[in-house]
């Protein structure tokens, strides 16, 4: 007996592959199920929220189109947002994730479904999130075969670096990106294997959704002029190349430059020249070959070669000139902060303070992709030993992409597709050579009986297929039983043995998977599925405890003040406050271009002391002021935290005034109980984080849970604010400024004037601010 | 395609000038139908090279409408050429998977969704 197992032989082949293609769409239709499932955690576990802070604009934005219409969108002007300057939003946003949920919202009110705006904005992440595992499937079918396909949509549908951002209610533009992003490289690999423009064209309209919907589509822009340039110079230029880069560059620059936000920046800035440049350099290669194919005299040949290195030297230098004629702008802060990951905290600290933009962690791989990770070289390396075209976009994805993942968080984002289609590729080629039934025999019976050994089992017309050396990419195992069948005719003695070692490799194989999804599903619910506006703790009897504060607070805004009531928080809160609370704000998360000083003032106003302070504020039309406040409960978010980007961004503009340096103590820690500096104890920050914040403890020592430090007996006094609002558990305190003195005294001596009746209670005060002064 | 241009002036220098020779191979091997599609491609670099004269020397003031028109002309330049390769016999070996009639179906395609854009953008 030359199987390892016995077949059945009685099967036809249209049984066979009728069973196959049945069992794939049902395996597709579980991973998908799989992938939506897993990602409703949050609302399940929460409720149906939308989550964090920039979902917050992108569905108040999409409330807008709903009920307005596109017209109405495209042409809003939010007077609310920058106080007072406001925002050109219809220019100002990538309008694709808007679009998409406007357009479903439309179709089922079309079938008079009324779905609200708001379920469909919560569950579009992980409605695409199935799109994508089809997508990957799509993609992985290009690089080895529909097994590896099943592999990569099952990792892709619930691996956590991607969940990450695409669970329900994270409602951002990753959330359609990853799945656009996938389904034009899938069409990209596709124009260039059949070198039809139809795919080309394909995708160009996706790149162009791609390009509406987020701001990564530079990815794309780079990646498939990278992959193009990498084949010509290994010397595998053909007209399929040019065909399908052609179709995509032309189409999809000129769709790209429709989207009002990217405007006129594919022709003019410098991350968009290197696809003009390769698009370029096709031609002259193209039309070289074209009149080498006319000709074939060496002097003629040499007279070409010289041309066009003239033309790339001449293209070259005409870029740089135009560079430095200011035609086309040069790279972006963005940019060189992927190159130099210190350039961003030295010149654009706005940028370094966003938390995601940090470098990544090492154990945030592991936690992301669990054993994808050891997986993915090996996947890489299999793409090395067949290296057909499409073999090479994934070697140059998955460098570039690691690079990228290494220097910032976020961009793990972009790893991870590339990631699980390699570690596809590898665990199912350790799959395909141990379910394999083929033993190593004899040259002859070897080659006779590589016969299919999945689970859908063989058939006599596989194994003939199977002899021919260029496998078809229709069957299951073809290319690896050829390969193994190649290798055992060379090296006779190659291969497996016996079920034992199949059945141990397989087994572990198995349980690896199985750990892989507890591991995804432990930390899709407990890592990221928290939607952060609304927190849970544990009691002690293990039930959950809701912690609602922020929208407590900013329902307070919303049903107690005004509604031209400006409200002055740190940016984080932006998007928030105008989303549930609906009232102006003075900075939100669109931090834009001019944006940097108005981020500064907000920065000024929070660490300088409250007579700096007040004008500020005042000049501002500052009704209120919030800020989040851990300290109780441990919540370790919060403004002290985050105060000191506040200093360094504050002193950024005025160098003069704000000195991060003032914000420590002289041992240089961070401190805020009793030795903290005076310029943190006088900062309105540090003021209105902990006004009355001793009196709670009853006069024992208030303690600080997220910092861990004693507070002082007696805590901060306000002269310019009144509290207004102080949340359940302390997180949210809005604060109100008050008006000028009607008798035209200043508010301090007012202030003091008006407590001279209780001087009892005034005279500590003052005694104890004497006392770090 | 370019070669057309400058065959002229390489007339006059050397009867053997390797440009003559190229010229030459081109009108006997190449098909009346590949003749017609370098037709349409010369008349389409002409006019791309009029529209880029007039931005650079006279202006560029409606810079979408120069855009639009001069990646019409460029867009429908690389179809063609594309769907020149295509229908030409001597790849047939590279384009297994497209013949010259489902080339023309995606060129026609192409060609639409260019041409889509290319009237969004004239503003």
């Amino acid at each position: 007996m030359s199987t390892a197992y016995p077949l059945p032989t009685n099967l036809s082949t249209t049984t066979v592959t009728n069973t196959a293609s049945l069992l794939r769409i049902v395996a597709l239709g579980l991973i998908s199920a799989a992938a939506i499932a897993s990602r409703l955690f949050a609302v399940i576990n929460f409720e149906s929220i939308i989550h964090e802070f920039d979902p917050w604009f992108n569905y108040r934005a999409t409330r807008v189109l709903a009920s307005q219409g596109f017209y109405e969108f495209w042409n809003w002007f939010d007077p609310t947002a920058w106080y007072p300057l406001g925002r050109v939003v219809g220019g100002t946003v990538y309008p694709g994730l808007m679009a998409t949920s406007g357009v479903i919202y439309n179709f089922l009110h079309a079938f008079h479904l009324p779905v609200d705006i708001r379920n469909i904005c919560v569950l579009l992440a992980p409605g695409f999130s199935a799109l994508t595992a089809w997508a990957t499937y799509m993609f992985t079918k290009e690089m080895k075969d529909e097994s590896a396909g099943l592999l990569a949509a099952a990792f892709i549908g619930i691996v956590p670096g991607y969940i990450s951002r695409s669970v329900a209610g994270s409602y951002d533009n990753e959330a359609i990106a990853i799945f656009l992003l996938m389904f034009t490289f899938y069409c990209w690999i596709k124009a260039l294997k059949t070198g039809s423009a139809l795919f080309g064209t394909l995708a160009a309209v996706f790149y162009f959704y791609m390009v509406a919907a987020w701001g990564g589509y530079a990815f794309i822009t780079n990646m498939i002029p990278v992959h193009a340039l990498t084949l010509m110079l290994m010397g595998r230029f053909s007209s399929r190349l040019y065909v399908a880069y052609c179709s995509w560059y032309a189409i999809g620059t000129l769709s790209s430059m429709q989207v009002p936000f990217v405007g006129f920046q594919p022709v003019r800035t410098s991350e968009h020249m290197g696809a003009l440049g390769v698009f370029g350099l096709l031609q002259i290669v193209a039309f070289a070959q074209l009149a080498r194919s006319h000709l074939s005299s060496k002097q003629f040949q040499n007279l070409l070669t010289v041309s066009v290195v003239a033309m790339g030297v001449v293209g070259t230098f005409g870029f740089i000139a135009l560079t430095y004629m200011g035609w086309i702008a040069p790279w972006t802060g963005r940019f060189y902060s992927l190159w130099d990951t210190g350039y961003a905290k030295k010149y654009i600290p706005i940028i370094a303070s966003v938390s995601e933009h940090q470098p990544t962690a090492w154990p945030s791989f592991f936690m992301d992709l669990q054993l994808l990770i050891f997986l993915f070289p090996a996947g890489v390396i299999l793409c090395f030993r067949e290296l057909r075209d499409e073999h090479v976009f994934v070697i140059i994805y998955s460098v570039v992409a690691s690079y990228f993942a290494g220097v910032m968080v976020r961009l793990m984002l972009t790893l991870t597709p590339v990631v699980c289609v390699s570690s596809a590729v590898a665990f199912s080629s350790l799959i395909d050579t141990y379910l394999d039934p083929t033993q190593p025999e004899g040259e002859e019976e070897s080659e006779a009986d590589s016969s299919n050994g999945t689970n859908t089992a063989a058939t006599p017309s596989k194994k003939e297929k199977a002899k021919k050396p260029a496998a078809s990419t229709s069957a299951l195992n073809d290319i690896v039983t050829a390969a193994t069948s190649q290798s055992s005719s060379k090296s006779k003695s190659k291969g497996i043995w016996g079920l034992d070692t199949r059945l141990i490799v397989i087994v572990n194989a198995i349980g690896m998977l199985s750990f892989f999804v507890f591991h995804c599903t432990w930390v899709t619910a407990n890592a990221y599925s928290s939607p952060s506006v609304v927190l849970a703790s544990t009691n002690p009897d293990g039930s959950q405890h809701i912690i609602d504060d922020f929208r407590e607070a900013y329902y307070w805004l919303r049903q107690n003040t005004p509604q031209d009531a400006v409200v002055m928080s740190w940016w984080d809160y932006g998007y928030q406050i105008a989303g549930m609370a609906d009232r102006p704000t003075l900075v939100d998360n669109n931090t834009w271009n001019n944006s940097k000083s108005h981020i500064a003032t907000v920065g000024k106003a929070m660490s300088s002391s409250e007579e700096v302070a007040y004008p500020i504020l005042r000049k501002h039309d500052v009704d209120y002021v919030l800020v989040i406040f851990g300290g109780l409960l441990g919540y370790s978010g919060d403004d002290i935290n985050k105060f000191l980007w506040m200093v360094r961004i504050a002193q950024g503009v005025w160098p003069d005034e704000i000195q991060e340096p003032n914000y420590f103590t002289p041992q240089g820690e961070y401190r805020v109980d009793d030795r903290a500096s005076s310029a943190m104890k006088n900062s309105l920050m540090y003021k209105m984080s902990y006004y009355r914040f001793a009196e709670l403890f009853g006069g024992n020592n208030a303690m600080d849970r997220v910092r861990q430090q004693t507070m002082p007996k007696v805590g901060p006094t306000l002269d310019y604010l009144d509290e207004a609002f102080t949340s359940e558990n302390w997180i949210v305190r809005i604060y109100q400024v008050r008006k000028e003195d009607l008798l035209g005294r200043d508010l301090k001596s007012a202030n003091a004037f008006a407590q001279g009746k209780k001087k009892k209670k005034s005279k500590p005060v003052s005694r104890r601010k004497a006392i770090p002064v | 395609m370019s070669s057309s241009n400058s065959s002229p002036s390489a007339q006059s220098t050397s009867p053997q000038s390797p440009i003559l020779s190229l010229w030459k191979a081109y009108t006997q091997n190449t098909s009346d139908r590949l003749k017609f599609i370098d037709t349409f491609l010369v008349f389409l670099m002409a006019s791309g090279v009029i529209q880029f004269l007039y931005c650079v020397l006279v202006t560029n003031f409606p810079f979408n409408a120069f855009l639009a028109g001069f990646a019409s002309t460029v867009g429908q330049f690389v179809l063609t050429a594309s769907l020149r390769s295509q229908v030409n016999p001597e790849n047939r070996s590279e384009f297994k998977e497209v013949s010259p009639e489902r080339a023309f179906a995606d060129f026609a395609i192409g060609s639409i969704v260019l041409h889509f854009f290319v009237f969004n953008f004239l503003g």
